[in-house]
């Protein structure tokens, strides 16, 4: 449904991406890995079309809704709105009148439910817990009745077990028959467990499912730093190299 | 009874019931984009367009050009040299802001003081002025008002959308560019109409402290377009009178009020508010 040919973006004069064939098929439940600044929000912001492509096309699948979570970090959670007002935004487009409608409501109501946190509906967007504030976000996005979810790093800042219960939510909604890309620098608490990633460092190194990728020879050439596979409980588990010897160490 | 007399006796002049009407709509227009320049970041913008404008006010003042015209167009034209100089990333938007509208500012006044009138001085300028008010502002700064609230409610979910964030507006297919485009075209067309008679240092108050003291009180976006607007046409309506009776500069007054208000709902407001404030650290 999203088809990604020879593709290059550039910041200025710096490259950001370069070459990069990549495509996703319905129902696929995608990971992009990489180190910072190798281009994977980029990538991102490129095929929901928030970021120009210099070279190379992207083609996506026509009457393809998407459902963009965007990074916590990037939200403003000073800003005065509600959960309420923050899903129903993504109708700006069709509708005028500016108050939320009853029919609203009830779809507000039914989402948030489908997310486990019917309760927040009235809350200021500050007054929730970092999995909420992320769960929030996925409803705006689910609020569209995407075909495919897109996720820029869904688990960064949060502790483990929201991560847990974030990574479970994404398994259901894939379950269900949606379409998931994400981003992500979490190897061992999210990557590992995916059905298919794509290791990313300007251009695409690796693709396939995490046994086939998460390699010490891909892993050193994406991320450009020594690494080494293991295998605990039956999933592939990434240890680096970057030993450094503290002062009175070992003492 | 004499105080009551007194009161009224401003009332009794054709130019204070002019200018306390365009002040007060002025104040009301003001505080409803207001929010948006707050949340948007855009605070120096109005400070800085209320300053090139008048450059063209000068401007359009000697060569006898309609005021309107010939200052629209030169706001027009520092807009699009602002957005000229803002593509060099190395200078930034809010330097070029600087730049352009400090020299258009210089311009303005170096003409006038080749060429204006010995009647019209730089204070009237900075400081607007109540005199000069004629019906033909009244119905400009009405008709922009009522513009501008057809704007924010009709565009309701648009502005809120990018405002809040732009980039997910944009992939839901909200037009931002335009949207952004619009907001700039009612805030220049608003100091186009009030600069005049409240002058360039007021609208650029009345631009940020009404809804700057709004953001304090509420954590809802459709309550601060309610409170905002209230809080700039009181303050511009009793600072027009009280000016009358302290004999002070209207502008001046109303600037004045205007922060009396902010710091006492800063004061009631407290810690825990005081919080919101950090997401407008850029005042």
């Amino acid at each position: 449904m999203i088809v990604c040919e020879h593709v290059s973006c550039t910041y200025g004069n710096a490259p950001v991406l370069s070459d990069v064939y990549f495509n996703i098929n319905r129902g696929e439940f995608v990971g992009i890995v990489g180190p910072s600044g190798s281009g994977k929000t980029t990538l991102i912001k490129a095929i929901i079309g928030a970021q120009p492509v210099a070279h190379g096309s992207i083609t996506i699948a026509s009457q393809l809704t998407i459902g963009y979570v965007p990074q916590v970090e990037t939200v403003d959670w000073y800003f005065p709105v509600t959960v309420e007002e923050v899903i129903v935004m993504t109708r700006a487009k069709t509708k005028l009148w500016p108050r939320i409608t009853s029919q609203e409501r009830t779809e507000v109501r039914e989402v948030l439910e489908k997310l486990g946190i019917a309760d927040v509906a009235h809350r200021h967007i500050r007054e929730l817990s970092g999995g909420q504030q992320q769960r929030v976000f996925l409803a705006r996005a689910m609020f569209c009745q995407p075909d495919i979810l897109v996720l820029d790093e869904p688990t960064s800042g949060v502790d483990v077990r929201t991560r847990h219960e974030i990574l479970h939510l994404l398994a259901d909604l894939h379950q269900d028959g949606l379409t998931i890309l994400l981003t992500t620098h979490d190897l061992n608490g999210l990557a590992a467990h995916l059905p298919r990633l794509v290791c990313l460092n300007k251009t695409v190194i690796a693709d396939g499912n995490p046994r086939e990728v998460l390699t010490s020879k891909v892993l050193e050439a994406t991320y450009g730093a020594p690494m080494e596979v293991l295998e605990h409980g039956g999933m592939p588990l990434v240890v680096d190299h970057g030993r450094v010897a503290m002062r009175g160490e070992g003492k | 009874m004499i105080i009551a007399l007194d009161i009224f006796e401003p009332y009794g002049f054709q130019f204070f019931r002019n200018g306390l009407v365009v002040a007060t709509i002025a104040g009301a227009l003001c505080g409803l984009l207001g929010v948006f320049v707050i949340l948007r970041g855009m605070s120096y913008i109005g400070h800085g367009l209320s300053h090139a404008v008048f450059g063209g006010a000068a401007a359009s003042a000697v060569i006898k050009v309609n005021y309107f015209l010939g200052a629209g167009i030169w706001g027009v034209v520092s807009g699009l040299l602002i957005a000229r100089v803002a593509r060099r990333r190395v200078i930034g938007a809010d330097a070029a802001i600087g730049v352009v509208t400090t020299a258009s500012f210089a311009l303005g006044l170096a003409l006038m003081n080749r060429y204006g009138q010995a009647s019209k001085s730089i204070e009237a300028v900075l400081f607007g002025s109540v005199l000069g008010v004629k019906v033909a502002d009244i119905y400009a700064v009405a008709l922009v008002a009522l513009l501008g609230l057809a704007v924010v409610i009709l565009g309701y979910r648009k502005l809120l959308f990018s405002t809040f964030d732009r980039d997910v507006a944009q992939v839901s297919n909200v037009r931002v560019s335009l949207v952004e485009a619009v907001l700039l075209a009612m805030i220049s067309l608003t100091i186009l109409v009030t600069m005049r008679v409240i002058g360039t240092l007021l609208i650029s108050a009345l631009l940020v402290i009404p809804a700057a003291s709004a953001r304090m009180t509420t954590n809802s976006f459709s309550r601060l377009l309610w409170i905002s607007p209230i809080i700039g046409a009181v303050t511009c309506f009793v600072g027009m009178n009280l000016s009358y009776h302290l004999d002070t500069s209207a502008s001046a007054t109303i600037i004045l009020l205007d922060a009396f208000v902010f710091v006492v709902v800063y004061a009631i407001a407290g810690t825990r508010n005081r919080a919101k404030m950090a997401s407008l650290g850029h005042l």
